[in-house]
Formats: C-alpha cells, sequence, structure tokens
C-alpha cells in the first residue's frame, strides 16, 4: 500500500523547472555588492523593491497600526482573538477602495464580494477548487508564470490547456488561438470550466488591450464557462496604455447581472504594486454568491493574520498616501524599466514593448546556437553559471518559441542592474566574438584545404583574417 | 458550472456547531448592552492570559515595529516569503514546543513546517498521506470542524473510532479494530489514525496506555498517526502530558518505520489564545512529508510580520516560562468554576485535567435517551436559556446527552451569570418533571379513584368517598 499519496511523492509540484532550479543556484552564490560581488545577480524574481522608502516612512509617522493600537487605544485582544473568515471589516473597504483607485475609479467593488486569502497563490487555487473538478481544465495563454503549474493544477487535479500566443503579434490572444486550445482540451477529453489570464501579464509586461479582453468576453460568453483575471500587478501600470480591467470592458457592455458578469473572477494581491510578499495578502473577487460563499469557507485553509490585516486597513485607508504611493511607484517603476531596455539594448538585445509589470520579455533569439529550446536552455545555463545572471528561459513560461527570457529589474538597486547589464554586453560581445573567431577559424579551415590543394597544384595565396 | 465541493454542503459547515455560532451572532451576551442575549460558551479560546502577552508587547515594542536592535528590519520582512520560514521563528517555535513537554522531547526546526493554523496543517497532511478512497480513524466525539478540515478538499474519509462513557471516553483495542473493518466493509483503505491530544472536547489528556496501544495498532497495520497536539499547552492538571513523540521514544522506537509514520500538528491559537494570528505547525520525522508539505505550505503561509513578533516572544525564554505557569493556573482555576457550578445545578462533567472546555453529562436531562431529544435540549438551553454549547452530535459522540461547555473565552462574571442560568434551568427541568410526575400519578390515581368508585357504586350501590 502506498505510504504516502501520489501528491507527496510525484512531482506535480512542478518545481522541477528551471525557473525553481535557477533560484536555487542563485541561493547557492547570491551576489552581494561586498561580500560576493561575483556572485549570482537575482534577476528572475518579481518583486518590486523601489518603493519600501514610501512604506517605512509611513510607518514611522503611524506606529499605532503596527502597535495594535487604534486612536491610543490598544486593540490587541480583539486582533488576537479576531479568525473571522468574513474578513476584517475595514480592511475589505479599504482593500476595495484601493483596487477602485487603481483602476481609476472607472470601476468600483463591493466588500462583501471580496473573499481574503493568504496571497494570490491561495486565492488561484481556492478558485481552482471552487470552479473545477479533479480531470477538468483552465485554458491559459502562454507564455504564463511559472508557478501556475503547482497553484493550479497539484492538488487540485485540474488541468492546464495552453492558448499559444507568438511574438508575430506580440504574443495577444487571438479568436484561432482560443478555438485551438479549445479543441485541444475536447481532443484530450478535458471539460473546459474556463479562461485564467494575467493582466497585466507576466511574463510579458503587457496589458491586454480592450480588442483582446472583448474577445475573451465573447469567448466565455459562446462557451459558457468562467473567466479569472489575475491582476496581480494592476497597480504595476507605469505608461500608457493604461490598465483596462475585464469589470470595466463588462461595465461597459452593460453586462452586470447578467449570466457572464456572474462567471468572471478577479485575483488580486498586494505582492506586486506594494512590494508586500511577505504578508501574504491575496484576494478573489466574485460577483457569483455561490463562489464567494464557498470561497470564504475555503479562505479558513489560509487566512490573513488579523495583525497584517489591521496594519494594511490604516495604510490603506489613508487615501492621500496612496494616491501618492500608487503614482510615485509607477514613476520610479517606468525609470527603471526603461533603465534595463537602455541596459539590453548597448548589449544588442530588444525585449517586447511593455508598459507594466516588474520584468522585460526580451528577445534573444540572436543569441541561440539554433533555433531550438535545447539551444535555449544551453544559452540559459550560460547566462546563469558563467555571466552569472538568474533570469527564466521562456521555456519555463511555456512560451512556443526559443529565445525568449523575462528578466526582472524591480528586486536590486541601480548598481547592481548596472552590473548585469555590464556583464550582459561582455558577454554578449564576447559571443559576437566567438562566432567572428568561429568563422575565422572556419576560414582558416578552407585556407588550409586551399593551400594543400595549391601544394599540390604548386600556388600561393596569402591567408584570410 | 461550480465544482461540486463549491456547490455541495460537503463543507459539513451546516453542522450545529455552525448553527449555534449564527446563532450567538445575531443576538450576542453584553454585560451591559445585551443582559438576556446568549452567552458563547461554544467557542474554544483562551482569553485568560492575553494581559500577560500585552504586557510583553508593551516592553518589547521593537518586536511590533519590525526593529531588532534599534534597526528597521522592514524591508527584509515585507520580501521574506521563503516557504521555508523564519529560521528564528522556526528556532524559537521547536524550543517553546519542547518547554510545553518538559523538555521529555526535543524538537527539530528543519523538521517542522509552517502553516496558516493548524486548520491548514491538518488539511496539508491529509493532502500529503491520503487520496480519494482513503480513510483516517478518528475517536469519537472529535472537534466538529474536522469534517471540514480533514474532507472537504481532499476528498479523504474519516471512520469514526467509537468511544464510551462506560471507560471515560477512552480508545480501546476493539473499537480500533471494530473501525478498523468498518472502514474495509466501506471498502476504504485505512492511511492512518488521528488524534487530538489533549483530547478535544473531552479536555484530557492520553493515558500513556492509549498512547502505546495506538503505536502498536499503528504498528501492525502499518499506518500513520497524526497526533494533534493543539491543546498540549493547556494542560492545566496532573496526569502531565505525554506526547505521542514521548511515547515513541520510551519504547525506543526512534529511527524504526513507525518513527517516520508520526507527524505532529500544533498551533498558538490555543494556549497563547492568538487565532486571529494564523501559526500553525506540522512536525515530520519522515523527510518526504516534510519536504511535499513545505510546498503545499505555499498555500498558507505564515505573514512575516507576524513570525516576527512571535519569533521575538517566543525566544523571551523568561517570558515563556512564566507564561506557561500563569496560564495553566488560570485555566485551572477556571475549569473549576465551571465544575463547581454545574455541580451546584446537579450536572456532572467528565474529570478533565486541560482543554479550555469540558465534556459535561446531561443525559439526565433528556426526556429519552436519544438524539432527537438532546437536539430539543440542546435548543432549549440555546434559545430559553440563552447558552450556545456544543451538543455532542455535532461531535459525532455515539451517545445522547452529552455536551461541550467552553470556560475560558468569557470573563468570570459572565460565566457565572451563565451558571446561575442552567441552575435556573436544571432545577425548572427538574420541578416541572417532579410536578408532571406528580400531576401524572395524582391524574392516574383519580382516575382509577372514580373508576372503582363508579364500580363499588355499580356493585354495591353505596356511595363513599375515597381520599
Amino acid at each position: 500500500m502506498r505510504l504516502l499519496s501520489r501528491k507527496a511523492t510525484c512531482n506535480a509540484h512542478g518545481q522541477d523547472s528551471s525557473y525553481f532550479l535557477g533560484w536555487q543556484e542563485y541561493e547557492k552564490n547570491p551576489y552581494h555588492e561586498i561580500k560576493n560581488p561575483t556572485g549570482i545577480i537575482q534577476m528572475g524574481l518579481a518583486e518590486n523593491q523601489l518603493s519600501f522608502d514610501l512604506l517605512e516612512s509611513w510607518l514611522a509617522n503611524n506606529p499605532d497600526a503596527a502597535g495594535f493600537k487604534k486612536d491610543g487605544e490598544s486593540i490587541f485582544r480583539e486582533l488576537a482573538l479576531f479568525q473571522d473568515y468574513h474578513g476584517l471589516p475595514d480592511f475589505k473597504n479599504a482593500l476595495v477602495d484601493f483596487m477602485a483607485e487603481i483602476r481609476e475609479n472607472r470601476v468600483t467593488f463591493d466588500q462583501n464580494k471580496i473573499v481574503l486569502t493568504a496571497g494570490a497563490t491561495s486565492a488561484n487555487e481556492t478558485l481552482m477548487f471552487c470552479l473545477a473538478e479533479s480531470g477538468e481544465a483552465f485554458l491559459l495563454p502562454t507564455p504564463y508564470y511559472p508557478g501556475f503549474d503547482r497553484d493550479l493544477k497539484w492538488r487540485t487535479g485540474v488541468e492546464i490547456v495552453p492558448i499559444q500566443c507568438t511574438s508575430s503579434n506580440d504574443f495577444q490572444i487571438t479568436a484561432p488561438a482560443l478555438e485551438e486550445a479549445y479543441l485541444e482540451a475536447q481532443k484530450r477529453n478535458l471539460r473546459v470550466k474556463g479562461v485564467l489570464v494575467t493582466n497585466p501579464s507576466n511574463p510579458l509586461g503587457t496589458t491586454m488591450s480592450r480588442s483582446e479582453l472583448n474577445l475573451l468576453v465573447n469567448f466565455i460568453t459562446a462557451k459558457g464557462i468562467h473567466l479569472i483575471s489575475d491582476e496581480i500587478y494592476s497597480g504595476t501600470v507605469f505608461s500608457s496604455p493604461g490598465f483596462v480591467s475585464i469589470m470595466e470592458v463588462l461595465k461597459d457592455r452593460k453586462c452586470e447581472n447578467t449570466e457572464v458578469w456572474k462567471r468572471v473572477h478577479i485575483v488580486y494581491s498586494l505582492s506586486k504594486d506594494l512590494g508586500l510578499p511577505g504578508f501574504r495578502v491575496g484576494a478573489i473577487y466574485s460577483n457569483d454568491e455561490l463562489v464567494a460563499s464557498a470561497a470564504t469557507k475555503m479562505s479558513s485553509f489560509g487566512l490573513v493574520s488579523s495583525q497584517t490585516q489591521y496594519l494594511l486597513s490604516a495604510l490603506l485607508s489613508d487615501s492621500k498616501f496612496t494616491k501618492n504611493y500608487i503614482s510615485e511607484n509607477q514613476r520610479r517603476l517606468k525609470q527603471r524599466q526603461n533603465f534595463l531596455v537602455k541596459g539590453l539594448k548597448k548589449a544588442g538585445i530588444i525585449c517586447l514593448k511593455s508598459n507594466a509589470g516588474l520584468f522585460c520579455w526580451v528577445n534573444m533569439k540572436h543569441l541561440l546556437g539554433s533555433n531550438t529550446f535545447e539551444a535555449e536552455m544551453e544559452l540559459w545555463k550560460k547566462i546563469v553559471y558563467d555571466v552569472k545572471l538568474n533570469i527564466s528561459p521562456g521555456s519555463s513560461c511555456h512560451c512556443t518559441e526559443p529565445g525568449w527570457f523575462r528578466v526582472c529589474f524591480a528586486n536590486m538597486s541601480e548598481e547592481t542592474l548596472n552590473l548585469a547589464m555590464a556583464r550582459l554586453k561582455s558577454f554578449v560581445d564576447s559571443m559576437t566574438m566567438t562566432s567572428s573567431h568561429q568563422m575565422l577559424k572556419n576560414s582558416r579551415k578552407r585556407s588550409l584545404t586551399k593551400w594543400v590543394f595549391r601544394l599540390s597544384f604548386h600556388d600561393r595565396e596569402p591567408e584570410e583574417r | 458550472m461550480l465544482s461540486y465541493k463549491a456547490s455541495s454542503d460537503s463543507h459539513g459547515q451546516d453542522s450545529s456547531y455552525f448553527l449555534g455560532w449564527q446563532e450567538y451572532e445575531k443576538n450576542p451576551y453584553h454585560q451591559l448592552h445585551n443582559p438576556n442575549g446568549i452567552i458563547q460558551m461554544g467557542l474554544a479560546e483562551n482569553q485568560l492570559s492575553l494581559d500577560l502577552l500585552e504586557s510583553w508587547l508593551e516592553n518589547n515594542p521593537d518586536s511590533v515595529g519590525f526593529k531588532r536592535n534599534g534597526e528597521s528590519v522592514f524591508r527584509e520582512l515585507a520580501l521574506f516569503q521563503d516557504y521555508h520560514g523564519l529560521p528564528a521563528f522556526k528556532n524559537a517555535l521547536a524550543e517553546y514546543m519542547a518547554e510545553i513537554r518538559r523538555n521529555k522531547v526535543k524538537f527539530d526546526p528543519n523538521k517542522l513546517v509552517l502553516t496558516a493554523g493548524s486548520t491548514s496543517a491538518n488539511e496539508t497532511l491529509m493532502f500529503c498521506l491520503a487520496e480519494r478512497g482513503d480513510a483516517f480513524l478518528l475517536p469519537t466525539p472529535y472537534y466538529p470542524g474536522f469534517d471540514r478540515d480533514l474532507k472537504w478538499r481532499t476528498e479523504v474519509e474519516i471512520v469514526p473510532i467509537h468511544c464510551s462513557s462506560s471507560n471515560g471516553f477512552r480508545i480501546t483495542i476493539p473499537a480500533l479494530e471494530k473501525a478498523y473493518q468498518k472502514a474495509i466493509e466501506l471498502d476504504l483503505k485505512v492511511k492512518g489514525i488521528l488524534i487530538v491530544n489533549p483530547s478535544n472536547p473531552l479536555g484530557t489528556s492520553m493515558t500513556r496506555y492509549e498512547l502505546n496501544l495506538l503505536i502498536s495498532f499503528a504498528m501492525a497495520k502499518r499506518v500513520h498517526i497524526v497526533s494533534d497536539e493543539i491543546f498540549s499547552g493547556t494542560v492545566f492538571d496532573c496526569p502531565h502530558f505525554i506526547s505521542l513523540a514521548e511515547a515513541l521514544m520510551d519504547r525506543q522506537l526512534e529511527n524504526t518505520d513507525m518513527w517516520s509514520r508520526i507527524h505532529i500538528v500544533y498551533s498558538l491559537s490555543k494556549d497563547l489564545g492568538l487565532p486571529g494570528f494564523r501559526v500553525g505547525m506540522i512536525y515530520s520525522n519522515n523527510e518526504t512529508v516534510v519536504s511535499a508539505a513545505t510546498k503545499m505550505s505555499s498555500f498558507g503561509l505564515v505573514s512575516s510580520q507576524t513570525q516576527y513578533l512571535l519569533s521575538n516572544m517566543l525566544s523571551d525564554k523568561k517570558f515563556t516560562g512564566k507564561y506557561l505557569k500563569e496560564n495553566q493556573k488560570r485555566l485551572k482555576k477556571r475549569k473549576q468554576m465551571l465544575v463547581s457550578g454545574l455541580h451546584n445545578a446537579g450536572i456532572r462533567c467528565l474529570k478533565s485535567n486541560a482543554g479550555l472546555f469540558c465534556w459535561v453529562d446531561m443525559r439526565h436531562l433528556l426526556s429519552t435517551q436519544t438524539f432527537e431529544s438532546e437536539k430539543e435540549l440542546w435548543k432549549k438551553i440555546l434559545g430559553e436559556v440563552g447558552l450556545n454549547i456544543s451538543p455532542g452530535s455535532s461531535c459525532h459522540c455515539s451517545e445522547p446527552g452529552w455536551f461541550r461547555i467552553c470556560f475560558a473565552n468569557m470573563s468570570e462574571e459572565t460565566l457565572g451569570v451563565a451558571m446561575e442560568r442552567i441552575k435556573d434551568f436544571a432545577e425548572s427541568v427538574t420541578s416541572n418533571r417532579n410536578r408532571n410526575i406528580s400531576t401524572y400519578h395524582q391524574m392516574i390515581c383519580d382516575k382509577r379513584l372514580l373508576f372503582n368508585k363508579w364500580v363499588f357504586k355499580l356493585s354495591t350501590n353505596d356511595s363513599e368517598s375515597d381520599r
């Protein structure tokens, strides 16, 4: 008899992928400006480290929030005992207001429809448990966040069927790609329960266009399925076009209170724009009462610490702070992204034009030995072990075309990013020289043959370079 | 359109355990604002020692202020999402757990997995140890939440090990075997036994004999034992708490197969009284389990802000030593108050030495020894007496008439009010019964008298009055 479950002993946790392996290599030899200047620079972690000072200064000015005090009175007891899975009302109110603010109040949210979870990781898994059975499938556009292979599939038994997107149209979702994915699922005998998109996209760093969103609404209406929009990066949109939430599109199409409106669910988290992944704050927003109700009960398995809910309810209720934070944070992200794009350009590398996120989707096809995923892996290993940059290969994101990499820019100092760019430039230069050298070697070989030939024919010609 | 899990009631939350809670929410007792409201006695919370925690916090502001030795650690904590957990916290937790067990057992922080509460820990263990078609055996009565926590999303089944009042609800070999057979009958593969020690709802810690019984059974059947020791810090009376780990060590079973089949669950929700902070953990000697559970903890990590605060608190050995002792002293006193109060009302409890509740025998207040009757009594107590207590049936008790009553989640005054109410109620039930009995007897006598008179009249044509 099996001693442990299959889940515990298989590798369906998806953590054998290069995405996680690169991380491990970094852990063994992490770069440090002083202590380990030749170590690996972490560029595979989508964290936002650019705006902590803003949060720290707010904390310094508002010590009560972390000190379990409200208006000078201790509320420690109340918080210590608060385990209601409906969440701290003040926090939910502040959160929905913050989410609306990010969407420039073109959409507003009802705090009764929001469910708090320990991070978006928990939110996404919970939605799978609510919307699908083991053996059913969700369609996801590629490339997608490698963590989804664990988060959506592992314990739920739900399958992912990719919607293949290509560089030919900047990886946007098309109607044919959707249909193809749907058919593929049917071929595999999988019942499709919905589509899950990340908007803005990870790893692309782009916001979805209105036409893409409309396409999705048409598709899920036609098929009678769900749409999950993971909007975890919505607060990181730093240039035009602005962020258009799926809710806004539904509103514009006057879909409130229709069947399809109840089949659209949003996921959010404070891990990316606020840069607080350690605090484990995620949320599910759903117009379907049953989903909200079931998800609320399931949140028992991953509630947000009341200590943290209280701190953040105070922070997010401070609208003066949030307004300033959102715009300043976006300004810094834009500046930093520019820095990365320029640095890559100097190295002869181009990226997908992006307006959001904490990373760029980088085109290194020209550096591949051959247009294959094996070559991509070779290149990736070189970059991790020789260049000492941990970046994420497109294959780990299920990209259909080899040669694309996700490179993060917001999880390090400007100096470190500078160094990373310098290393990359050296690497690319050396590769170019190497291929020149290779060409030289090849031409030498040809010369030798010629000379031998000449020897045999008594001719002499000068050597080539 | 939705999954079966979302649209059915397999979440188990329609049980009276949760319904009573809802009734309380509608009409909660408040000394001033609502003195006739329902007193919550169905919530196993520890509100007795929060002042000790508050005073520690006052003396250690850095722990909440994201500071270490005056320096800010905010950035570090904000970014810390490593599912291996904050090392300082795991170290402090491992030592605290050892302290609770009087250092008879030591814990290795590398074998500890942090989870968002023991709710998450228990579910995660099910995902790791079992799958659909498998079952865990649980002694009854058990915590109603398990029907949701262990079964809902995992699809693992629970098969009860029926315990009875005849021996103080202790686990016996026949009961174990019977449960195992029942599982086979139901076509379920038994993967293990899950116990709560000290027990919820019994409030008793397991004897060494019981633990040895379980170990032998688990060895014979080659199954796991999950020991939820969430109430281990609430043992306030002898006998001392014996952890499953201690029992195994005493039998020299380290480094055997069995050693890697025991898993301990713990949480800071009960002894420290911090359910809102969501701090639970799994401890296992099985590397594969630790590894899988660690990855699964991604779905319910403990907030780094909270890990940091508690790592400081639990590292303060002066504080923890004092806290454990004082907290247990207060729990003991409060339990005694409940026991005396119930005694005054002619109600007895199971003799207990731990937990935040008593297992109360109200069989004598049932009109019939049935669960319907228990339900009637429960509704009366909820609706008329205004006390939310948990009926034994919601805990899957095999005998009607037992109730779990909590004592640590209210002030002493409120407990006093509750005891008054229950005394009045018990007295009214008894006097009603006596009245009913005497009324009934009187009626029967009267009827018989009339009949006799009539018969007599018929036979003797005399008129005489009896009585």
